[in-house]
């Protein structure tokens, strides 16, 4: 039951593969090592962060520069390593999931992969310039943001140019999932990995132009003298922060919804069973993306809203339990009674589902607005978007990785390595951003490079917490570099319950698959 | 045409990387403009050259492969759906601007003016108690830091004109369309010729109005926020109508050297939603920024 591909065309070779590549897997394999290598370059500002924070007092940086490594911290994981991580498995494993030959606008694909190292050579270079890099959070609010130095104008040009290349990348995944599908499989035959990234890119392709046009405003604010964001003209510094959140809350779920797919398709392979309620995690995920267009303004519960706003926007916020519900409640009624195995990718996903729950559960208290006062720019929030995005995305992007590794390279990665990963990144994770929750809720605020002597304990644990994980993830690169060079040779179904078209094409996959379109059985269906 | 049992993939190509290149270099001469460096210039128009660059030698395979018959009707799709969620992002763009019209309007020059309950009246109270709330804003709250002006554009001058000229070319190119569709080259051309100068007589008129704005009226955009948003939206829209019939441009001169079939024009087509995507985006500041 093996080829359904051909070997015939082998990979050009030398530089010209890579950088003038049309191949999907190429130009996926491009996006996952450079968001590897951006991941260890946010993770080191986050080191510095951590090491700033080990005791109150300054100890390494001044704040100025603690600030920079906090806004730069957050660019880099959001726009240089989640979102590229998403869309390299996109890249790599849609085609081969839906029997398509490729991505639908290949050469577009890999422009929107080019523009990134040089995105972020704009980004990173501002850290250099006169006046220091961006420090005023990623969020970039005015007036604040409008005092960065020489950095500001490089700051939006790296925003702008980031943003073409996210939503070419989007387009790129619609037109492949409504194009290229292989003749006989619907839309709701396809696996959930697909559903999520097709409602990821409408997510995309709405929210990112609308930053782009905050940040414009941000420009001509500072150089044309335009008053959008300055209330001695008649505009609003809060107007801002709608429209910033209007891409923000949306870019939040850009980040989520790629991970429930994975964790969609590991937790069925993992358990031996078909995904408990599919058409209901389809709905969900679009309700998900719906809802998420209208509940910006929590966000900014504190800036003065009128009464009304507040109101609107919290029970909004409250609705998306609902549908976020459901798929957690999907996931573990998928387990239930399953033939249930522990390798890493499974053990990825169910921490994820337990960590991502957790984060979830803060979201909750973060979004009743009364609560909220309290909460509102404490640690408390660190903690809950690093529940969400670390060991919720983060973990999501790892079991990934360790699940469709055997079908990258052909071999089965070290199994004993990738559990201790696992339980070291786990434990270290949690050691690291749990105590951020007593820290915030005693009121410890973020942001700010120093804090109250009260609060010592608890940051030492988290800072052990943050080096413990920052080290954990070397390992990570020494097993998958390993697993590239050799070992147990994987089978084309290199796990036992997977399920899906990726499964039979050869492991590795051949350069090129699916160049004429397969032809389904009801096997190759099965959810 | 190619066979439809077998999928095409375009062969690899520098143009990705030449654009990002492109970009990259016209992103950096953009920011050192705006830090002032002597050399800003330059760099600025070694990047723009290199996107231009970038453009012509793109589109030129595309459609040397286009015009020998490698597309299936499935690339042809790809191509549609490509151009259609471009042009979905672009008005989702707009819509940032748009957005921040109608919050000046509906909340913060009200509640500047002490519109509103709890902090709203404080803002007043505080900030610029003597702040009168006005649309078009022509007294700003802090008068001292903007350049006042003397009256806006009033909607039914050259905007109405400029309306009428829009729609009006909205219609030459389906009239274009339809003519390319039945075959009938010499209408195809004169009607996309048509177009082709309605849009950039819409620019000329454009163009004089900003200097009425400017040198008459003193509106500038440093005239608080009616200022800001009035050349935001229009500056940016003027930019896309540019754009616009540059392209509809390139489509006349391709048609011109007998490009295109009755049912294979998928170029001609996009730019044409493009077209009417700059004339939607026209009614909506006619409407919002000029009118009411």
């Amino acid at each position: 039951m093996s080829t359904l591909a051909h070997d015939h065309d082998h990979a050009p070779s030398g530089l010209k593969r890579w950088i003038y590549s049309t191949n999907h897997k190429d130009i996926g394999t491009l996006y996952l090592i450079f968001a590897l290598t951006m991941f260890f370059v946010g993770g080191a500002m986050a080191m510095i962060i951590r090491a700033e924070l080990f005791q109150p007092g300054l100890q390494f940086v001044d704040p100025q520069f603690y600030n920079s490594m906090v806004t730069v911290h957050a660019l880099i994981m959001i726009f240089g390593a989640v979102m590229p991580a998403g869309v390299g498995l996109a890249n790599w494993m849609i085609p081969l999931m839906i029997g398509a030959p490729d991505m639908a606008l290949p050469r577009m694909n890999n422009m929107s992969f080019w523009i990134l190292p040089f995105g972020f050579a704009l980004l990173i270079s501002t850290l250099f310039m006169e006046g220091g890099g961006p420090a005023g959070g990623w969020t970039m609010y005015p007036p604040l943001v409008l005092q960065t130095g020489d950095a500001f104008p490089f700051l939006i040009f790296a925003i702008h140019f980031l943003g073409i290349s996210s939503i070419m990348g989007a387009i790129n995944i619609i037109a492949t999932v409504f194009n290229m599908r292989a003749p006989g499989m619907s839309l709701m035959q396809m696996p959930l990995f697909v559903w999520t990234w097709v409602i990821t890119s409408f997510l995309l392709i709405a929210a990112l132009p609308v930053l782009a046009g905050a940040v414009t405003m941000l420009l001509t604010d500072k150089y044309f003298g335009t008053s959008f964001f300055d209330a001695a003209g008649g505009g609003d510094p809060v107007m801002f922060q709608h429209i910033f959140w209007f891409f923000g809350h949306p870019e939040v779920y850009i980040l989520a919804l790629p991970a429930f797919g994975i964790i969609s398709q590991v937790i069925p392979a993992f358990s031996r069973k078909p995904l408990f309620g599919y058409a209901s995690m389809v709905y969900a995920t679009a309700s998900i993306a719906i809802l998420s267009f209208v509940v910006w303004a929590h966000h900014m519960f504190t800036v003065g809203m009128p009464l009304k706003g507040e109101l609107f926007f919290m029970y909004a916020t409250m609705l998306i339990a609902v549908p976020t519900g459901v798929k957690v409640f999907n996931w573990m009624a998928t387990m239930w009674r399953g033939a249930m195995t522990f390798e890493t990718p499974m053990l990825f996903a169910i921490a994820f589902v337990i960590l991502f729950t957790i984060g979830g559960f803060s979201g909750l208290m973060l979004g009743m607005a009364p609560v909220d006062f309290q909460y509102h720019d404490t640690y408390f929030v660190v903690a809950h978007f690093h529940y969400v995005l670390l060991t919720g995305a983060v973990f999501a992007l790892m079991s990934a990785v360790y699940y469709w590794l055997p079908k990258w390279t052909g071999y089965m990665y070290d199994e004993k390595l990738g559990k201790i990963h696992f339980w070291l990144s786990t434990i270290a994770a949690n050691v690291l951003f749990f105590p951020q929750h007593f820290l915030g809720l005693a009121g410890m605020p973020r942001r700010i490079p120093d804090y109250n002597i009260q609060f010592a304990d608890f940051n030492m644990i988290s800072s052990i917490g943050g080096f413990a994980y920052g080290l954990t993830q070397l390992l990570f690169v020494y097993i998958v570099i390993k697993c590239a060079l050799g070992g147990k040779k994987a089978k084309d179904k290199a796990w036992e319950g997977a399920r899906g078209l990726e499964w039979y094409v050869p492991s590795p996959a051949p350069h090129h698959t699916f160049e004429t379109p397969p032809k389904l059985t009801k096997q190759m269906l099965e959810m | 045409m190619a066979s439809k049992d077998i999928y095409y993939v375009p062969h690899s190509s520098k143009w990705p990387l030449v654009g990002s290149l492109a970009l990259f270099t016209t992103f950096i001469g953009g920011g050192m403009l705006f830090n002032d460096n002597p050399n800003a210039n330059y760099v600025l128009l070694i990047g723009a050259a290199a996107v231009v660059y970038m453009f012509v030698g793109w589109f030129n395979d595309v459609i040397n492969e286009s015009t020998s018959g490698k597309y299936s009707k499935q690339v042809d799709t790809s191509f549609r759906m490509g151009m259609g969620w471009f042009i979905f992002s672009e008005v989702m763009f707009f819509a940032a601007f748009f957005g921040a019209l109608f919050y000046a309007r509906m909340f913060s020059i009200p509640w500047l003016g002490g519109e509103g309950h709890g902090g709203h009246n404080g803002t007043h109270q505080f900030l610029w108690d003597s702040f009168q709330a006005s649309w078009p804003l022509s007294v700003m709250p802090d008068p001292s830091k903007f350049t006042e002006y003397k009256d806006v554009i009033p909607a039914w001058g050259i905007p109405a004109l400029n309306t009428a000229l829009l729609l009006a070319s909205g219609v030459t190119v389906t009239l274009a369309h339809w003519a390319l569709k039945a075959g009938n080259r010499q209408k195809l051309v004169l009607w996309l010729f048509l177009t082709v100068a309605l849009g950039f007589i819409f620019v000329y008129f454009q163009v004089e109005e900003y200097a009425h704005a400017m040198n008459d009226l003193n509106i500038t955009l440093n005239s608080g926020i009616y200022g800001s948003t009035f050349y935001m939206l229009t500056g940016f829209h003027g930019f896309h109508v540019t754009m616009g019939a540059v392209m509809l441009l390139v489509i006349l001169l391709r048609c011109l050297k007998g490009h295109f079939t009755k049912k294979d024009h998928f170029a001609f087509e996009a730019v044409a939603w493009y077209w009417h995507f700059v004339d939607v985006v026209w009614l909506g500041l006619f409407i919002f920024v000029y009118w009411i």
